[in-house]
C-alpha cells in the first residue's frame, strides 16, 4: 500500500523539510508494524527452530539414547562421511540429478510446444499440467505404488504379453520414475514461463541472418530460456535430494535416500544429534547445487 | 508471439507427439487409480465388477472420518491465519522501507526452499524444547496435536502466501493507491477500495496454496501430530506403508477430486477477479467505487 504523504487537504499547504521527514518516519514504522506479527512468527517458528537443531547437531546423548545439551562435540558431523552415510548421501544425489535431468530433457521440448500455441490452446495446455501440479503428491504416489506393484496393472500387461511379472517395485528405478513423476509440474512451469516471455523476433532475425532451425535454437532460444532451465533444474533438484514420501513407498530397504534416513534417525533410532547434523548436511549440498546452477546458468548467458 | 516464427513440419509433429506422451504420463496413474476405486474385489489388482463399495466403507471407517475432521479443522485455521499474515508480510515488504526489511526478505523465503524432512525436524525439535521449558516454567504438560500442526502449517505456509500475492501487487501500478487518496480516501478506504480488491486473485490464490499445502502435508505434520490427532494423509501413509487396500484407493480418489476442485475455484476466481480489477482501472469506476459508502 503505498500511502501517500499527504492526507489531508489543509496541510498540502505548506511541505517543509520537517515534515516530509516525520511522514517518512511513521510510513517506516508503519511498514514495520504490518510486518511484525509475521516478522515474530516466522522468527519463533522458523528461526529459532533453526538454530536449535544446528545446536542439537553438536550435542550428545545420555545412555537412555536421550538428547543431553552438553558435552559439545563434532562426533555426528564426523560420522557424516562414514562410508555407510556417504553411500546414501551419492545414491540420494545421483538420483535427484537423473531425475533433473530426465524432467529437463523430456520438459524443455514439451515447455516450448505449450509457448509455440496459440493463445487459448496454451492456456487449456497450461491448466492440463496445474491439475497434476496442484494433486496431492502423496496420492500421485500411491498411484505409482498400485501401478507398479507385482499384482498392478502394468505387471498384468506384461505376464498377459508372455513375459515376467514386473519386479519394479521397492528399486531405485522406481524411485526415479516416482521423483520424475511427483516434480516433473516443478520443471515445466518455470521454463513454460522463459519461453513464453521470450522475443521471438529474436529467433526471427537469427533465421534471417541464415542461421538454421538448429543454429538459432542453440545461440538464441536456448540462452534466452536459460533461467527457467536454472530455476526448473533447482525446483526438481532441492525436493528430490530431501524427498520423503516417494523412497519411503517406492523404494526398498535397500534404497535408503537422505530424506527417510533422517526421518528414521528422528521417529527410530532416536539419535536427535547425528539427525541434526544429517539434515544440515543435505541444506549444505542444496546450497553447493543451487550455486553450481547459478554459475553454469550466467556462463551460458 | 509471431505465428510466422513457430517451427513448422517435422519438428512441430514431433513436439506435439512428446506433448502427448507426457499428458499421458500425466494422468494415467491418476485416472487409473480413480477407476481402480470402483472396483468391488479386496484384491486391488484384479477387476471384478464397478461398485460404490469402498466409498460406503471408507464413509463408516470412524479413524478415517476422524483424521478428516482433523484435517479440515487444521486446514481452516492454518489458511486464515497464514494467509492474512502472508499479506501482511507481502505489502509490508513489496510498498514500505523500514528497517529489518532485508532480513525480513531473506527469512521470508526460506522457508520455500527449506526441504520438507528438515522443517519437520526443526519444528520437532522446537516443540520438544518449548514443551519442556514451559513445564519447567509453569508446570504446564503440553502435548503435541491439532495445534501444533496448525502452527506448523502455518509457518511453512505465510511464505508461500507472501510470494504469491507480492507477485500481485508487484504487476499492480501503485498509482491507482495514490488516485484513491487524492481523492480524499483515507488509508483504510484506500486499502479496502482498491488495493485489496486489485491483491484479491494474489490473496485468493495464495489462500488456495496455503490450504493445498495445509491438506497435502505429510512430513511435518507426522513429525508434529500426536497420538489420535493424526491428520488424513498421515493416517493414509501409514495405512500405504502396509500395503496397498482398495479401501486406500477410495479415500485417494476423494482426496484428488478435492485438489482438482481446488484448482477450479483458483482458476475461476482468477478470471473473476482479474474482470474486477480491469474494471477499477477506470478513473470512473474507481471514484464511483470509494464514493459508494
Amino acid at each position: 500500500m503505498a500511502a501517500p504523504t499527504v492526507t489531508e487537504p489543509e496541510s498540502a499547504a505548506i511541505v517543509t523539510p520537517e515534515l516530509e521527514r516525520a511522514a517518512e518516519r511513521a510510513e517506516a514504522r508503519r511498514g514495520f508494524l504490518i510486518s511484525l506479527p509475521s516478522f515474530v512468527y516466522l522468527i519463533l517458528l522458523f528461526v529459532v527452530p533453526l538454530v536449535l537443531v544446528f545446536i542439537y547437531s553438536f550435542a550428545t546423548r545420555d545412555a537412555t539414547g536421550q538428547t543431553v545439551l552438553e558435552g559439545w562435540n563434532l562426533d555426528s558431523y564426523r560420522r557424516l562421511f562414514s562410508t555407510d552415510v556417504l553411500e546414501i548421501f551419492l545414491r540420494s544425489i545421483v538420483l535427484a540429478v537423473l531425475t533433473t535431468l530426465i524432467c529437463l530433457v523430456i520438459c524443455y521440448p514439451f515447455a516450448f510446444y505449450i509457448a509455440t500455441r496459440g493463445p487459448r490452446a496454451r492456456n487449456i495446455l497450461l491448466v492440463l499440467v496445474m491439475i497434476p501440479f496442484w494433486s496431492n503428491f502423496l496420492v500421485r504416489t500411491y498411484a505409482w505404488r498400485v501401478l507398479l506393484g507385482s499384482e498392478g496393472p502394468l505387471s498384468q500387461l506384461s505376464e498377459l504379453l508372455g513375459g515376467e511379472p514386473f519386479r519394479l517395485l521397492f528399486t531405485n528405478a522406481a524411485v526415479l520414475i516416482g521423483l520424475v513423476y511427483g516434480f516433473m509440474p516443478f520443471m515445466v512451469l518455470p521454463l513454460y514461463a522463459a519461453l513464453e516471455r521470450m522475443d521471438w523476433r529474436l529467433v526471427e532475425a537469427a533465421r534471417d541472418l541464415y542461421a538454421d532451425g538448429w543454429t538459432a535454437f542453440r545461440k538464441v532460444t536456448l540462452p534466452l530460456s536459460m533461467p527457467g532451465v536454472v530455476a526448473g533444474s533447482i525446483l526438481v533438484f532441492i525436493p528430490s535430494l530431501g524427498a520423503y514420501v516417494t523412497p519411503a513407498l517406492l523404494g526398498g530397504a535397500r534404497t535408503v535416500l537422505m530424506g527417510d534416513y533422517i526421518v528414521s534417525q528422528f521417529l527410530a533410532a532416536r539419535n536427535w544429534p547425528f539427525g541434526s547434523a544429517l539434515s544440515f548436511g543435505v541444506m549444505f549440498v542444496m546450497l553447493l547445487a543451487t550455486i553450481f546452477y547459478f554459475r553454469v546458468g550466467a556462463r551460458t548467458l | 508471439m509471431n505465428e510466422g516464427t513457430a517451427p513448422r513440419g517435422v519438428v512441430d509433429r514431433l513436439l506435439g507427439l512428446n506433448a502427448w506422451v507426457v499428458y499421458i504420463f500425466f494422468y494415467a496413474p491418476i485416472l487409473l487409480l480413480i477407476v481402480f476405486s470402483f472396483n468391488d474385489n479386496n484384491n486391488v489388482g484384479i477387476w471384478t465388477q464397478p461398485s460404490l463399495r469402498w466409498y460406503g466403507e471408507m464413509f463408516q471407517d470412524e479413524r478415517v472420518m476422524g483424521a478428516l475432521r482433523n484435517s479440515l479443522v487444521v486446514a481452516f485455521f492454518s489458511t486464515i491465519i497464514s494467509t492474512v499474515l502472508g499479506t501482511m508480510l507481502a505489502i509490508a515488504l513489496e510498498r514500505y522501507r523500514f528497517r529489518g526489511r532485508g532480513a525480513l526478505d531473506g527469512i521470508a523465503y526460506l522457508p520455500i526452499i527449506i526441504p520438507d524432512v528438515t522443517m519437520a525436524v526443526m519444528l520437532l525439535v522446537f516443540f520438544f524444547q518449548a514443551f519442556g521449558l514451559l513445564g519447567d516454567l509453569f508446570g504446564i504438560q503440553l502435548r503435541t496435536g491439532l495445534l501444533t500442526i496448525s502452527l506448523a502449517h502455518i509457518a511453512f505456509s505465510i511464505s508461500f502466501v507472501a510470494v504469491v500475492v507480492r507477485a500481485r501487487l508487484s504487476q499492480l501500478d501503485s498509482s491507482l493507491e495514490e488516485a484513491a487518496a487524492d481523492l480524499y480516501a483515507n488509508r483504510w478506504q484506500a486499502f479496502r477500495k482498491v488495493t485489496l480488491p486489485l491483491i484479491a486473485p494474489g490473496v485468493a490464490g495464495g489462500a488456495l496454496l496455503a490450504l493445498t499445502l495445509s491438506l497435502d502435508d505429510v512430513v511435518v505434520t507426522q513429525f508434529v501430530s500426536g497420538a489420535g490427532s493424526t491428520t488424513l494423509p498421515v493416517y493414509v501413509f501409514g495405512l500405504v506403508r502396509r500395503g496397498v487396500t482398495p479401501l486406500i484407493n477410495a479415500v485417494s480418489t476423494v482426496m484428488l477430486v478435492a485438489s482438482m476442485v481446488l484448482v477450479g475455484i483458483s482458476l475461476g476466481f482468477q478470471r473473476g477477479a482479474e474482470a474486477r480489477g480491469q474494471r477499477l482501472a477506470d478513473p470512473e469506476a474507481l471514484l464511483e467505487e470509494i464514493t459508494a459508502d
